[in-house]
């Protein structure tokens, strides 16, 4: 069975990826030759096949695999998530996607050099970025690894090594424009993965006589289940509950004994197995919130610190984070002109939107039919159990397998553009430009969190996308939108702003992952700084510009006219 | 016998590729006068106005509707279709405001540069 299910899979995902990569390399024009090939595509992918590209690389796996897990574990509170993405894109569009397009140069880094004519304000943003796409490249390889355990058993650094080595393959060898095509395609790729299966599940779910997750008692078991715990835990039993234990419970020793957990604390040490009859309230992980179906579907139905606060940080955090996502921002460079690339932004809205209906409703079937997530902590494996559990046989096979493929996707093209970005970054910062550096670039782009990711473990993965969201709403977003419509922005305000923004976003996200969550106001700001550090951020820009006046660079009025006048009336300018 | 009217020929005016033009006012902003620099500024200020409507729009409804779930809990027990109002409403009702919202100012941007680029044409 499980043999099966690995061929299935591997079988999908070579296939998928192989026949992307042989369109990717030896569609349009042959193989990328310039430099300019390899960062922006040569400026001519058209708007639809751009906003799929997008819509791609967006979707990595903290949207496909971590929002179902996350809908499972805390409700109705997560669906903010998915408006908080999509609003991101209506202010990328409506602040920046038409002047960052006119302005004509490639990266976010090249940006600040040319409007602001600062060598170091551009290392500074080169730091930036560098910075965001790390945090955000970590839980890819996380989900990888998450993916392969779960669905074949096999060692998580199986999953490292096959993202490591199709990223690169595509990269080295194809650079933007190959990507841009992968990245299309493996959009509706990605789409379809989620859409069929969830078509299936739901009619299954129907014909079960729709049970319903949002019934005013604590999650239980629909059908009898055997959890294995695989690493030593204390559970939260919320109703006394029978159950037959093979392993060690509370410390005592039980071979298939019948055993009562009485409502409360339990510890249970690792390799146990416990068989629940069905109807069984599910015993909760300890860092997992026990809630009511009723509490589970209503927003802010959690007693926590301060959960208005929290959300409205967050959403800050990721309405303003969009912009400075450099994979994103970098796709603008590729559409023809200034109009192309608003109307892409359009058209990834709509995708997105429809994309993640998705999660949220493998989310809620989770909660009903593999409800032992909330016991084993392992809820970002929600959509890839899912078929297996609810559809017998050869089908589910075939249906874990193609939403495998899905993850994969979804992993490599994540990855492959955020490479790209930090490959473009670095190659740009030393003197001179060329392949041979963007390749080197690469190659450093992908060994930093692939040796970090080793170290981490399963710490704060869900976290660290929001991380990197807070970091680029704290650092690029205001040096983006200052250049983009104010004149009076001088290097050393932009440079101070940078500093402080992205000083404070990185502290309060380490200080998160390595001292844990901190109770009160103090761990709320932590844990969402957003809606404090980037008021801050534009403040030090604005006050430092204008006690610095006289550095306001000498080429601004021109810049400006560059920046927002339509492409016809500059058609004779470089 | 009078000879046949003469007719100018023409093709018709078209949107797509705007033919360059090259006006006092184009020269005016190609050599950073400040009349040149007046009109960018118009512009600038008209288009950060379409900007920044679209943002209160979006800034309005992710202010209000966290607001509106804490302050009326009672609309989380309503259900449609034996879904709650607020998995409804945040998984399918919001997105297309959005969507109506980005393709509002899609449309209005393009117009200002339009009437922008006439405008320099005339001149």
């Amino acid at each position: 069975m499980i043999v099966l299910i690995v061929v299935t899979t591997l079988t999908a995902v070579t296939g998928v990826l192989g026949a992307a990569t042989v369109v990717g390399s030896f569609g349009r024009r042959g193989p990328a030759r310039t430099t300019s090939d390899f960062l922006v595509a040569s400026r001519s992918v058209t708007p639809l096949w751009n906003a799929s590209a997008i819509s791609s690389e967006y979707v990595s796996a903290a949207a496909f695999l971590g929002t179902a897990g996350l809908v499972l574990t805390y409700g109705a509170d997560m669906l903010w998530l998915p408006i908080g993405a999509a609003a991101g894109y209506v202010v990328v569009l409506v602040l920046i996607t038409g002047p960052l397009r006119r302005s004509g140069v490639y990266t976010l880094s090249d940006f600040a050099e040319w409007r602001l004519g600062s060598r170091r304000l551009r290392h500074a943003v080169s730091g930036c970025i560098c910075f965001i796409g790390w945090f955000y490249l970590l839980p890819q390889f996380q989900g990888a690894g998450v993916t392969l355990r779960v669905v074949a058993g096999m060692p998580v650094w199986v999953g490292w090594a096959i993202v490591v080595v199709v990223v690169l393959g595509t990269v080295l060898f194809g650079g933007m424009r190959s990507i841009t095509v992968v990245q299309a395609f493996q959009f509706w790729f990605k789409l379809l993965a989620l859409a069929i299966p969830a078509v299936v599940l739901v009619v299954i779910w129907r014909l079960h006589g729709g049970p319903d997750p949002t019934r005013p008692y604590p999650p239980a078991f629909v059908r009898p289940t055997t959890v294995s715990v695989a690493f030593h835990v204390g559970l939260r039993v919320p109703v006394g509950t029978q159950g037959w234990v093979d392993g060690v419970v509370d410390g005592r020793r039980y071979h298939g004994e019948k055993v009562l957990l009485a409502a409360g604390r339990h510890v249970v040490a690792e390799d146990t197995r416990i068989a629940f009859p069905a109807g069984a309230a599910v015993p909760h992980a300890e860092q997992i919130p026990v809630q009511c179906g009723d509490r589970w579907a209503r927003p802010f139905g959690r007693s926590g610190d301060h959960p208005l606060f929290g959300t409205y940080s967050m959403l800050l955090g990721m309405l303003l984070g969009t912009m400075g996502l450099p994979h994103i921002v970098v796709r603008f460079y590729t559409n023809t002109n200034g109009r192309a690339a608003r109307r892409t932004v359009t058209l990834v809205l709509a995708m997105l939107s429809l994309f993640y209906v998705f999660p949220t409703l493998y989310g809620a079937l989770g909660r009903v039919f593999t409800p032992e997530l909330l016991m084993t902590g392992d809820a970002d494996a929600t959509i890839l159990m899912l078929p297996g559990r609810l559809v017998p046989g050869l089908a589910g096979t075939l249906l874990t397998g193609l939403v495998a493929a899905g993850a994969f996707a979804a992993f490599v093209s994540t990855s492959c553009g955020v490479v790209v970005a930090i490959a473009g970054t670095l190659s740009q910062s030393g003197s001179g430009t060329g392949v041979r550096k963007f390749r080197i670039g690469a190659v450093i782009a992908i060994t930093v969190p692939l040796t970090l990711v080793g170290w981490l473990g399963t710490l704060g993965a869900a976290g660290l996308v929001t991380l990197a969201f807070v970091i680029s709403a704290c650092s690029l977003c205001p040096l983006l939108v200052l250049g983009v419509w104010w004149r009076g922005l001088t290097p050393i305000g932009a440079g101070a702003g940078l500093v402080v923004g992205c000083g404070c976003a990185v502290a309060a996200g380490l200080t998160q992952i390595i001292a844990g969550r901190q109770p009160g106001w103090w761990g709320t700001l932590l844990g969402q700084p957003a809606i404090a550090v980037v008021p801050l951020t534009f403040l030090v820009m604005v006050v430092v510009s204008l006690l610095t006046r006289a550095h306001v660079p000498r080429g601004v009025d021109r810049a400006m006219a560059r920046l927002h006048l339509p492409e016809e009336l500059l058609k004779d300018r470089p | 016998m009078a000879e046949p009217r003469r007719v100018v020929v023409t093709g018709p005016r078209s949107r797509g590729v705007p033919a360059p033009r090259y006006s006092p006012v184009t020269r005016d902003i190609d050599e950073q006068t400040e009349l040149g620099a007046v009109y960018v500024r118009s512009l600038m200020r008209v288009q950060l106005r379409h900007s920044l409507a679209t943002c209160a729009i979006v800034a309005i409804v992710v202010g209000v509707l966290p607001l509106v779930f804490v302050l009326a809990p009672g609309l989380s027990a309503i259900k449609a279709l034996g879904v709650p109002l607020p998995w409804l409403v945040l998984g399918l009702g919001v997105q297309p405001l959005w969507i109506g919202a980005a393709a509002r100012y899609v449309r209005r941007a393009e117009r200002t540069e339009r009437d922008f680029t006439d405008l320099v044409a005339r001149s």
